[in-house]
């Protein structure tokens, strides 16, 4: 069960600047439920974007990332209408890639 | 930070968590990072020292090129604390966000390749009031700053 990221990438001069948010509960592994045994966790561990199959972000993450994780970064080059990927991949091996168009 | 214990650390201390760790065949070399190789070590780590050794870096400098950015200096919900880093040092190769108080310091750890600006903004979770430190990777080197974040609702609790 994944849920699409938005994404939203915008040509800023001479760059462009990409915005993520993903959904995933990024669960810690400290919290415990009502019966007082600890909920496992399950985070994004990996994160990439690439643009025109050029890495241009690559991040490894621990469960200290918040809940429906946000990430802004900005690249050089990139123009109206060509495709940034982002890529996640969690601690249960899941994974998941979204596209968006650049604007 | 702890003095006494840095010392120990760095005398016979380090040197048996080092093997330590080797021998479980923790330890990885910068170089062998690849993006998809999520660093167990690093985010495992609880202190400074050993989050620095898990990185493959020694001592970081201090530096007033890393800026904080849209990064509130008391946040009211720990569980979604923006932080915004911006470093104007030459070359910089990767960010890490590292927050002292939590069970583990390593938070986020962004590969920068050439071409993309050395600034981020993400979100993180904070359990308590706590020092938040910036870690830049730039020609090999390590440069740190660090700011005060007090949080007034923890974000780790049950």
């Amino acid at each position: 069960m994944t849920d699409p990221m938005r994404i939203r990438a915008n040509v800023v001069g001479d760059s462009t600047e990409v915005k993520v948010l993903m959904n995933h509960e990024m669960e810690t592994g400290q919290r415990k439920d009502a019966q007082g045994t600890a909920i496992p966790a399950w985070f994004i561990q990996s994160v990439s974007a690439t643009y025109n199959g050029k890495t241009v972000l690559s991040a490894q993450w621990g469960p200290a990332v918040a809940k429906n994780p946000f990430v802004s970064f900005k690249f050089k080059g990139g123009a109206k209408g060509e495709k940034v990927q982002i890529t996640w991949t969690d601690n249960r091996g899941e994974k998941r890639t979204d596209e968006a168009t650049i604007s | 930070m702890n003095r006494q214990r840095r010392k120990v650390l760095k005398t016979g201390g380090g040197a048996t968590l080092l093997t330590l760790l080797a021998a479980a065949g923790w330890l990885r070399s910068a170089d062998a990072q690849a993006a998809d190789d999520w660093n167990k070590a690093a985010f495992e780590a609880k202190t400074m020292d050993e989050t620095m050794k898990s990185l493959g870096g020694g001592a970081a400098a201090q530096s007033k090129d890393i800026t904080f950015v849209s990064t509130p200096d008391i946040a009211e919900n720990g569980a979604v604390v923006p932080i915004g880093i911006t470093s104007s040092i030459p070359g910089t190769a990767s960010i890490a966000i590292l927050i002292e108080k939590n069970p583990n310091m390593l938070a986020a750890n962004f590969d920068i390749p050439p071409g993309t600006d050395p600034s981020i903004t993400t979100r993180v979770k904070m359990g308590q009031s706590s020092n938040v430190y910036a870690l830049v990777k730039a020609d090999g080197k390590y440069y740190v700053a660090s700011k005060e974040i007090k949080v007034t609702l923890g974000g780790c609790g049950g």
